[in-house]
């Protein structure tokens, strides 16, 4: 196969990027009372806790709502952060228990995650055309952006979550699973849903002669 | 291997937790039939692109305030 190579397990993007070498000493610090030190892991994970509470709420209020509540959360908590993980999954898990109280209540509790969901019977695809030239030249970092958003906000809450928490945040499945109260099959199942709906809404926009 | 084989274990697949043997005949069903190569490499994409996909900034009046909120609780405990 002449595809990239992916491996969703083991990024090379998140470490590089987003965990950063001084993180262990900015969470010390912070917790030793260190205000800037917690000042800067905000602003450090400000933009991706936002897109997190943002992608599970499907709204704006909620989601500054849901972020603000996370950080200040996580401040008060900071003494129980153990180290064993890292902050950043801690402070996801944080940020995902925020978010889904506001669409649980915004819902009127008809969201329930762990409830069995309908996964289907899986069948390969095929009406499949190739995409081509990479969406990322073809677009640019707004407009992708947007698209992006738009159809993973069209997908059902119990797909998109944990698409979001899987292949977003880059939490393995067992942090997925124990996040969200579901199984590790649960997990699996849902994510290939998801996964392969975004592939096909995507179609849409990436296909090779889709107007832009 | 069979079509409606591939997409039981994709989601393995997709995630690298397939033993070699079973990778391989993935492989071997790839190398011949192209709906199925198509089907994995867009997912594939479709995978890489969020991944990648950077976050924009937080609006200005957002950003603004979650920082007085911040700045209001962490600067007024004693
Ligand atoms: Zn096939």
């Amino acid at each position: 196969m002449n595809s990239p190579k992916l491996n969703p397990t083991q990024p090379t993007f998140l470490p590089s990027h987003v965990v950063k070498d001084d993180e262990p000493a900015l969470v010390g610090a912070a917790k030793a009372g260190d205000i800037q030190a917690f000042e800067t892991l905000v602003s450090r994970y400000e933009r991706k806790i936002f897109r997190l509470t943002q992608n599970i709420t499907q709204n704006r209020e909620d989601a500054e709502d849901a972020m603000q509540e996370a950080f200040l959360k996580a401040y008060e908590h900071l003494g129980d952060f153990q180290g064993n993980s890292r902050f950043y999954t801690w402070l996801v898990r944080i940020a995902v228990n925020q978010a889904l109280m506001k669409l649980r209540r915004r819902r009127n509790n008809i969201v329930s995650l762990d409830e069995e969901v309908d996964t289907g019977e899986d069948t390969m695809p095929r009406e499949v055309e190739d995409w081509g030239p990479s969406p990322e030249e073809r677009y640019q970092q707004s407009e992708l952006g947007d698209i992006l958003s738009k159809v993973i906000g069209e997908l059902d809450p119990a797909f998109r979550i944990v698409f979001q928490l899987r292949d977003i945040e880059q939490l393995s499945t067992e942090e997925t699973a124990e996040a969200l109260g579901l199984s590790v099959p649960a997990v699996k199942s849902r994510l290939l849903r998801a996964r392969l709906k975004l592939r096909h809404n995507l179609n849409h926009y990436f296909r090779r002669g889709a107007t832009t | 291997m069979k079509c409606k084989d591939i997409v039981k274990e994709l989601a393995d697949y997709l995630d690298e937790d397939l033993d070699s043997s079973l990778r391989a005949s993935i492989e071997e069903h790839l190398g011949k039939c192209k709906d199925c190569r198509l089907v994995v490499d867009t997912t594939k994409q479709t995978i890489q692109i969020y991944c990648n996909s950077e976050p924009a900034p937080l609006p200005a009046e957002t950003r603004v305030k979650l920082h007085d909120a911040l700045a209001k609780r962490l600067h007024h405990q004693v």
